[in-house]
């Protein structure tokens, strides 16, 4: 039995607000997600800004403790070496052996010949990549027709994509192999009279040698979104433009292309971001070279001079990291903003 | 339908049409077919500088492949990128069925503002992340490990798996689950019992995405694993170039053998495919 407490008059205190589940509920289902986000995603962001303001060499130092006359400051001074100084002795900590250079790693990158050159190649790639996008439209123009086996042609086109990036560059590398006998690309020339050329050993043309192997899966995925837009397209209104007289490009231009506008939309996005993540490609068929970075991209550059043989720099590693990532935020940030304006209209 | 059907066209065009088809298709995917020509012949045929014509010997047929698989690493890549994509794939659908509930079916404050934090971090450069996480990986002590690997693409892919079901979820009709919360049903069941089963597509389309972009993932095997141990077969492929150099023969076919698991997955499952990838393109 459960005694009623006369003496406390009911409505002295608000009644205890319920939470109700429909508010927790969301945030239990998102806290598991969103741990590891934070882990993995927001917090290392914050921590390259972070980082990019030291000289780092990725490693940690153990930490020392004055003894005979020296002090802590003085052994922390003398850092790694403190250990073979008399007055030091191990405390078995290691501790983060950065050194606080503030502003510096921008200003040598400023200074720095090959983050322009890879900061130049960048904006090469964003440029040849938007060809990706009537390239892709093209073919998917030319495949939006119903004919037996069409699935089948349609996947095939599609298949570059399906292919990891490595694999793609080490298929172009053998396509553009120098000999005249060698790569298929110098055979076929041959037939016509032209070539040998050596196109990824040429600092002039291995870039451009590197983004056409790109271009290939970028297209074809391209290709999947128009044919997809295609598909959607209002029939009556091809049908009402038809009666009026128009075809081919005036039909594309005023009819067609303004109703694939998501799927344009969509092709930029992935077609911005593809060209400014681009790694793989170039690891693969140039490593950078021929000569010093004449391959290179932001995005290589940061990871050959934060893990390369001629030392670890992560701090310097971080602040070119810390560029690519701001340019690559005004994309993200257009990106979001059309996805707001969707969400409120 | 745009172009104007090519059944409508003249005899002819039809015809040039179904003939053009083939001749595109081989010069669209002739790299690819260089490198399955290479794939097939001998060892020979590079050293005497015969690339492309028949030698005596004639072609090798499966004798590189039996090669690569049973005197290279290759069969241990292939293992290691099976135990770290399927994992991936499992945890990044499990998460965003959650997240994608939780910012598609409430409506709370923030609510917006988080979906556009995991849209975000999903599109920025990978190299932001490399130091912290190669440093976080090694402090963990899962440097050199499968484990560390799949976690990490764990916490990635979620992102872009979230942006994925949250649209789904949104496109639902919302009257399921009113009717199930004036039944009275709890919050949780109706996670498990509505909606989960009619997300049942969409989970299809995230795990091959999933699989596909895991498996063909390069940059983080070489951030984040160095040895045979751990590396997966994009990462070995490349210790794989250097064990056998010039030997095109074994090199092509290793890289064929490499493609093929999201290819398959790719035709078997294309529709999901390509409704995962398409997503948003038409509205």
């Amino acid at each position: 039995m459960t005694t009623v407490m006369t003496d406390t008059p009911i409505d002295s205190k608000p009644p205890r607000r319920v939470v109700s589940q429909q508010t927790i509920a969301p945030w239990l289902f998102l806290l598991p997600a969103f741990l590891f986000f934070a882990t993995y995603v927001l917090y290392p962001i914050v921590q390259s800004f972070y980082i990019s303001t030291f000289e780092w060499n990725g490693l940690y130092s153990p930490q020392y403790r004055g003894v005979d006359g020296f002090t802590d400051q003085q052994c922390l001074e003398l850092g790694n070496r403190a250990g073979r100084e008399p007055g030091c002795e191990l405390t078995g900590d290691t501790v983060w052996n950065a050194e606080y250079v503030g502003m510096e790693n921008y200003r040598n990158l400023y200074t720095d010949p090959f983050f322009w050159t890879s900061l130049k190649n960048n904006v090469i790639w964003l440029v040849l990549y938007f060809l990706a996008i009537p390239a892709g439209l093209m073919i998917s123009l030319f495949l939006n027709q119903k004919v037996v086996g069409m699935r089948l042609y349609k996947s095939l086109f599609f298949f570059p994509f399906v292919l990891s990036q490595v694999v793609v560059g080490l298929v172009f590398s053998w396509f553009m192999l120098p000999g005249a006998d060698e790569g298929l690309l110098n055979v076929i020339l041959g037939w016509f009279g032209a070539g040998p050329v050596n196109i990824l050993g040429n600092a002039d043309t291995a870039t451009y040698g590197i983004i056409a192997a790109g271009l290939w899966p970028q297209t074809a995925y391209c290709m999947i979104l128009y044919l997809t837009g295609l598909n959607a397209v209002d029939p009556e209104q091809i049908e009402a433009a038809r009666l009026d007289g128009a075809k081919g490009p005036k039909m594309l231009w005023y009819v067609v292309l303004p109703q694939l506008w998501p799927a344009t939309f969509i092709a930029i996005v992935v077609t911005v971001i593809g060209a400014l993540r681009s790694f793989d490609l170039i690891t693969i068929m140039t490593n950078g070279g021929p000569g010093f970075y004449n391959t290179s991209v932001l995005a290589f550059y940061m990871y050959d001079v934060a893990l390369s043989e001629f030392g670890f720099r992560m701090g310097y590693g971080s602040a070119i990291a810390v560029i690519l990532f701001l340019i690559m935020m005004v994309y993200i940030a257009g990106f979001l903003w059309k996805m707001w304006r969707d969400e409120k209209g | 339908m745009f172009p104007r059907p090519i059944e409508q066209a003249s005899p002819a065009m039809r015809i040039g049409y179904q003939m053009l088809l083939p001749f595109m298709l081989l010069v669209w995917l002739i790299p690819l077919l260089a490198v399955m020509w290479f794939s097939v012949k001998s060892g020979d045929d590079f050293t005497q500088g015969n690339y492309w014509g028949w030698s005596r010997e004639g072609l090798q047929g499966f004798a590189n492949y039996w090669m690569v698989f049973t005197e290279s690493d290759m069969p241990r890549y292939l293992w290691n990128s099976v135990v770290i994509t399927v994992p991936t794939m499992l945890g990044a659908v499990a998460l965003s069925c959650m997240t994608g509930f939780a910012l598609g079916v409430y409506r709370f404050k923030g609510n917006l503002l988080i979906f556009f934090m995991f849209v975000a971090g999903n599109f920025v450069p990978f190299q932001i992340l490399m130091v912290p996480v190669r440093d976080l990986t090694d402090q963990m002590g899962l440097y050199d490990t499968r484990t560390g690997l799949i976690l990490f693409h764990i916490a990635f892919q979620t992102g872009f798996c979230t942006l994925f079901m949250r649209n789904f979820i949104r496109a639902l009709p919302r009257e399921l689950i009113e009717a199930a919360r004036v039944e009275g049903v709890s919050e949780y069941r109706i996670f498990w019992y509505v909606v989960l089963p009619l997300m049942r597509p969409a989970i299809a389309a995230l795990c091959v995405l999933i699989f596909t972009f895991v498996w063909n993932d390069f940059f983080w095997a070489v951030v984040l694993t160095q040895s045979p141990e751990s590396q997966p077969v994009t990462a070995g492929i490349t210790a794989f170039n250097s064990q056998f150099r010039a030997m095109y023969h074994l090199m092509s076919a290793g890289s064929i053998v490499a493609a093929i698991p999201p290819v398959a997955m790719f035709f078997l499952m294309q529709k999901h495919f390509i409704a995962g990838l398409t997503l948003g393109a038409v509205k």
